[in-house]
């Protein structure tokens, strides 16, 4: 018996280490030809961290990266400020409208970005009028696009407690309806809404096609520009770029561990 | 501290077709603690939700020391409340979960105040403990220690023990006794365990369908139901038939005094508690021992006694004479019993 099961134990991990080699090395490989091609020119990754020299080199690159920075701060805050109340409200006293709310949420998900910029270009054309062309407009756009990943982090975190009981609780001990969400319920879904803030943030620094298409800018349109005069310096942003976004999803999963862990040790 | 008196007066709400209050009156005395004690969806969560102002009703007043407070938020009526489902916050620990409600009303004395109610709950030592580190007892003495520490005009307890186990409930079912003696809070319990609500209040309400079916001491409660609703709800009956004559009605031989007068048919069938019944050895008689089972300090008997059922609550001493098979002679005790409706 305990032989067969330590057979079967070497197989499954021959099997796990398969897969992991073969998958790595799907995902890996492109990165390190990326890795190799940026790295030909010896004066490229100095020269991105070194930020004036960086903006004095490429303006546009300069411009895309703030440009998108603020969009993904903006685009955070907006997301927050729009979903988190919501979200918390219709559990507390519109839960019938859920599964409606949940449904409008997920449907950016299911429209093609290129279907949405077809619909978003006349609202741009009054946006253009009325707030002017700034790239960071672009903010209201986003703030849709990322509704399906940012609702499902909040609402997880919503499912987590228990809502209803804990506001009822407070409002019995005298608070008002501000104080039950800002005291009471947002400090017990803060990773949900962390997860929410990184996930926005990795969307916005990686969204191409609306930018593109309403002739905004943001960092993957200037990396998309700079392909046509500096291959390397664009394959070495792409790279760091998506070193970033590992970096804050990395950040993400440990967060969330590190609160799993502690309430499991104690 | 002084309670103040409450009083529910003709409270309706529906749910739908559903009338879960259905013209409530109810008035609590100052300092009193009242068990509101019903089946699932009687309305006795629903009174209990309306007067914390978590619910609002369709008609009817809600006063608080003579106030009508109808129509204020739960969050300007300072009453305090435990309930069913675990309610501290979890980001807190024990100590700042007490001072919740005394920052709130801006208290300089939270610490020491929310220290003197965690002793009062007996958690003295477990201020700095979160929630998740407490047991389901020690999170409700918290959440008991923090509806109390506002200085509530009212406590209201929405079935606080039913989470925990059977040993657990029993300790802070009289703790929360001996607490609410001492503070002297005009006090609410909402339960669906008879045991609990007998215990623990000065009186008992019995719900049904949104009613009050009899609003009385536990004892009278228990002795003289006023309602077969009440006599079948509360403790254990025997469903035995019967004949009307008069104001007594007789069973199995006996002639029993009516809790009210009957106005109906002679044939009727009476409620009649197990304790009520005297098993004794008969070899002449013809009713038989079914089973018969040791529960410690009594015993229950079923007797098979002609085409009826009887359970009895005997002494477990008697026990051993009582074995399947014997035949007993049944002894009603003359106590007054309700009639099925």
């Amino acid at each position: 018996m305990a032989g067969l099961a330590a057979k079967r134990a070497r197989k499954q991990r021959a099997f796990r280490w398969t897969v992991l080699i073969v998958l790595g090395t799907f995902f890996l490989l492109p990165l390190a030809a990326m890795v190799e091609f940026s790295t030909r020119n010896s004066e490229t990754w100095p020269l991105l961290v070194d930020w004036p020299q960086l903006s004095a080199t490429y303006p546009d690159l300069a411009n895309g990266i703030v440009s998108s920075l603020g969009q993904a701060a903006l685009t955070s805050l907006l997301m927050l400020v729009l979903l988190v109340p919501t979200a918390i409200w219709v559990r507390l006293r519109l839960p019938k409208l859920r599964p409606l709310v949940e449904f409008l949420c997920l449907l950016p998900l299911t429209i093609p970005a290129i279907v949405l910029v077809v619909g978003l270009a006349p609202v741009y054309a009054w946006v253009n009028y009325l707030i002017g062309g700034s790239s960071l407009t672009l903010v209201f756009a986003y703030t849709i696009l990322v509704l399906p990943y940012a609702y499902r982090a909040i609402d997880a975190g919503l499912s987590a407690i228990d809502v209803k009981t804990l506001a009822e609780a407070a409002r019995s001990l005298g608070s008002g309806w501000m104080t039950v969400i800002w005291r009471v319920v947002l400090p017990n879904i803060r990773s949900a809404v962390l997860s929410a803030a990184f996930l926005t943030v990795a969307l916005v620094l990686g969204e191409f096609t609306i930018a593109s298409l309403l002739h905004r800018t943001n960092l993957q349109v200037a990396i998309d520009y700079l392909g046509k005069s500096s291959a390397t310096m664009s394959v070495a942003v792409s790279l760091a770029a998506l070193l970033l976004a590992f970096v804050l999803l990395i950040v993400l999963s440990l967060f969330g561990d590190r609160r799993t862990t502690a309430k499991e040790k104690s | 501290m002084t309670g103040v008196a409450v009083h529910l007066e003709g409270l309706r709400r529906t749910f739908g077709a559903t009338h879960a209050l259905d013209n409530l009156d109810l008035r609590i005395e100052p300092g009193e603690l009242i068990a509101l004690l019903g089946p699932s969806g009687c309305g006795k969560t629903t009174a209990l939700r309306i007067l914390a102002g978590l619910d609002d009703a369709d008609a009817g007043r809600v006063l608080v020391g003579g106030k009508d407070v109808t129509g204020l938020p739960a969050s300007k009526r300072g009453m305090g409340m435990v309930f069913q489902a675990y309610s501290l916050f979890p980001h807190l620990d024990a100590q700042r979960n007490v001072e919740f409600g005394l920052r709130l009303r801006g208290r300089k004395d939270a610490a020491t105040r929310s220290a003197e109610m965690l002793e009062l709950v007996g958690l003295a030592g477990f201020a700095k403990r979160f929630p998740h580190q407490l047991s389901g007892g020690q999170q409700q003495r918290v959440a008991l220690a923090r509806a109390l520490a506002i200085e509530p005009q009212v406590l209201l307890l929405d079935e606080p023990l039913s989470a925990l186990d059977a040993k657990v409930r029993v300790q802070l079912r009289d703790e929360i006794r001996r607490i609410q003696t001492e503070v002297g809070t005009t006090t609410l319990f909402v339960t669906h365990d008879q045991e609990e609500a007998l215990a623990v209040a000065d009186r008992v309400g019995v719900m049904k369908s949104g009613k009050l079916e009899q609003l009385a001491a536990p004892a009278e409660i228990y002795q003289k139901p006023a309602t077969a609703f009440v006599a079948d709800f509360v403790g254990l009956s025997n469903r035995l038939a019967g004949t009307v004559h008069g104001d007594v009605v007789e069973v199995l031989g006996t002639r029993l005094p009516l809790v009210t007068p009957h106005t109906g048919g002679s044939a009727v069938t009476a409620l009649v508690r197990p304790e009520a019944v005297g098993v004794t050895p008969d070899a002449t008689s013809e009713a038989k021992v079914l089973t018969a089972s040791f529960l410690g300090p009594t015993s229950r008997v079923t007797v098979t006694a002609g085409d009826q059922l009887v359970v009895a609550q005997v002494p477990s001493g008697q026990l051993p004479s009582l074995t399947p098979g014997t035949a007993v002679r049944l002894e009603l005790q003359p106590v007054p019993v309700a009639l099925q409706d």
